[in-house]
């Protein structure tokens, strides 16, 4: 809206009452959400979020909005989606929403991803509910014509979220699990390594874990990969006003605040701190 | 249309409806034109640069929810560079929310924000007070009077003293204030609480307490806005819980000349447009030419009750 070099003010967002379209388990722990909703909240970017207000149910009363990743967006299409997993008051009361249902969302918020045009070969790893920040990231990495590996980890093989969306948008896919062993820092050390000998990797992207994240820290400084992660507070306004968001950053030798819905929720991995 | 105007002392806003500081940023210009609500109050900020708390810095509760964002400042130098030169661009009157630990670095402050652009200083003295163990300023009458006679004497700007109802002597705390020379009550800051999360036996906040917000605590906010309202000839701005016209409607009758918006805005960002709005139609629709028609109107048989309570002077 105002370009101050002194204050940049945020991008536009809006506050609209989207139409659920379906709403479904996906697995025994993630539901899909797909909703109609209107243009002036499609003007998505990946890594972007939104504050959904929950509906009440039963004894479940979230006040407070929830944030949730965009799954996929489709402005053409007037299409939105969340890939949720139901963890208390707020996603026990989106689990109830009925196709017809509305559900008051508030976004486009934070800044997203970026893909510089160096970063050719992007190597994209994550866990769990993770892989649903990732999933537009995919999209666009396509669009773009990038290379894209995508090391989805989980528990057990039938649980590794989005395999076929990936593969969809053309990425290899790389699926790592608890039951195996192969998620273990060990396995991904040396299988991110093999990659990285192989010149095949150009910039990582992640999200959530910590384990991830010092394992992409410390081999982004020794080989001089940069990279993107996409990090979670618990939220309050979601649109900067409150503060309620912040975490710390390593920014040369100091350590500093952001919040992370307003400069993030995307941050550089080497500033992350777990 | 009907005429939406309120006078705060020498301070005209074109509505009734300005949001509570902490709670507002220039970040909500990404959802709509500031310029259409009644003032724009920033959050507090001290003269040094503060970092805030430990997070959780919230927790939710029934009906709201419990804060200790701390006061994370940029201080003086950022506002005067950077927020002041933002918010120029607007003509809703900007009020500068302050505060400090002693009464002579309120001044002090008070005295580094009265500058061009500056429409009023509203002084969050419901902060703690080092020179009193930490008891925030509004607690008592006596550091009350002190604090706002220390900031009368800094500036010539407007000056509301933001009290917080945490206090046993809300009547004569703002009588404290009204002597010393403020121009204006902000009644209320948020109620100090706390939570405590049962499986992890950890209080559910970095800071252990903090103040509540949000419609559980309206109907303190409302009481003490009543008993302000009746006890001092300067005009009282609601805070505390307002989520809908019925809300701002309460506070009106109880004798605010104007409402500050919070939480709300956190569930809902363009609540102060729709309560703008409401209350325009509202008036409308009943022939309600001015404010003056509502505020203060509570009905006689109150001031009979009040006096058993001790809301009258
Ligand atoms: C930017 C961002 C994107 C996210 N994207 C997704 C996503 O795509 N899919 C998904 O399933 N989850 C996502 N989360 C996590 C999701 O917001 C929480 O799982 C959700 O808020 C839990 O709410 P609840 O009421 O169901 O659970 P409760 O545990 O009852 O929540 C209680 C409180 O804790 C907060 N909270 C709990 N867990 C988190 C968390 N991990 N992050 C922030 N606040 C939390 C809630 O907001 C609430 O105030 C995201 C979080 C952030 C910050
Ligand atoms: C997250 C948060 C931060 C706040 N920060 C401040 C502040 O910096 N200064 C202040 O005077 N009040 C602050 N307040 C209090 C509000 O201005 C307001 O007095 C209080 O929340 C009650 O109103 P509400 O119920 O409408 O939120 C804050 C409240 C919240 C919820
Ligand atoms: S959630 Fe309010 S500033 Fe980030």
């Amino acid at each position: 809206m105002f370009h101050d070099p002194l204050m940049p003010a945020a991008p536009r967002c809006a506050e609209v009452t989207a139409e659920v379209l379906s709403n479904s388990p996906v697995n025994g722990e993630y539901r899909l959400m797909e909703l109609a909703a209107p243009p002036e909240v499609l003007e998505c970017h990946p890594g972007q979020f939104f504050q959904l207000l929950c509906p009440t149910s039963g004894a479940d009363q979230p006040y407070l909005r929830r944030p949730m990743s965009i799954y996929g967006y489709d402005a053409a299409a007037g299409r939105l989606q969340f890939l949720y997993k139901i963890a208390g008051a707020g996603t026990r009361g989106l689990a109830t929403l009925r196709p017809g249902d509305g559900l008051n969302v508030l976004g486009p918020l934070g800044v997203g991803f970026s893909m510089p045009p160096e970063w050719r070969n992007l190597m994209l790893v994550a866990r769990g509910v993770g892989l649903a920040t990732l999933a537009p990231l995919a999209k666009l990495a396509q669009a773009e014509g990038r290379r894209l590996t995508a090391i989805c980890s989980a528990r057990r093989a039938d649980l590794a979220m989005s395999t076929d969306l990936f593969r969809s948008y053309g990425a290899e896919v790389i699926v790592v699990t608890d039951a195996d062993g192969s998620s273990s820092v060990e396995s991904l050390r040396a299988l991110i390594g093999g990659r990285i000998a192989a010149g095949q990797v150009d910039a990582f992207y992640t999200c959530g874990s910590s384990r991830l994240l010092r394992l992409l820290q410390e081999l982004g400084a020794a080989h001089g990969i940069p990279g993107e992660i996409a990090m979670e507070q618990q939220m309050a306004c979601g649109i900067g006003m409150c503060q309620a968001c912040v975490r710390s950053f390593r920014v040369g030798d100091q350590i500093v605040q952001r919040r992370v819905c307003r400069e993030g929720p995307v941050f550089p991995i080497a500033e992350a701190m777990a | 249309m009907s005429d939406l105007s309120t006078k705060i002392g020498r301070l005209t806003l074109q509505n009734p409806i300005m949001p509570a500081s902490g709670t507002f940023s220039e970040d909500l210009a990404a959802v709509f034109d500031l310029d259409r609500i009644g003032a724009h109050v920033l959050k507090t900020i001290t003269a040094e640069t503060r970092s805030g708390n430990p997070t959780p810095r919230v927790c939710e509760l029934p009906g709201g929810m419990l804060n200790a964002i701390g006061i994370p400042s940029k201080g003086i130098d950022y506002f005067r560079e950077h927020a002041l030169p933002f918010w120029a661009r607007y003509s809703a009157p900007l009020v500068v929310s302050i505060s400090a630990h002693s009464a002579a670095e309120f001044a002090t402050l008070a005295r580094a924000v009265s500058l061009p652009g500056v429409a009023a200083i509203e002084a969050n003295i419901s902060c703690p007070n080092i020179e009193a163990d930490g008891k925030a300023f509004a607690m008592s009458p006596e550091s009350t009077e002190a604090v706002m006679r220390a900031l009368r004497g800094a500036t010539d700007l407007p000056l509301w003293a933001k009290l917080t109802p945490n206090t046993g002597e809300p009547i004569e705390v703002a009588q404290a204030a009204e002597a010393a020379g403020a121009d204006a009550l902000v009644v209320a800051n948020t109620v100090l609480g706390m939570a405590i999360d049962i499986e992890s036996r950890r209080p559910r906040l970095g800071n252990v307490m903090g103040g509540m917000s949000g419609p559980a605590i309206k109907p303190i906010a409302l009481r003490m806005t009543y008993q302000c309202a009746r006890a001092v000839a300067i005009p009282v701005i609601g805070c505390g819980g307002i989520a809908t016209l019925d809300d701002v409607l309460e506070f009106l009758i109880a004798g605010a000349r104007a409402v500050q918006v919070g939480t709300e805005t956190f569930r809902s960002p363009t609540v102060m447009l729709r309560l703008i709005e409401a209350l325009d139609q509202w008036m409308a629709a009943r022939g309600i030419g001015s404010l003056d028609q509502i505020i203060g109107t509570i009905a006689a048989e109150a001031d009979e009750a009040a006096r058993h309570w001790g809301a009258a002077s």
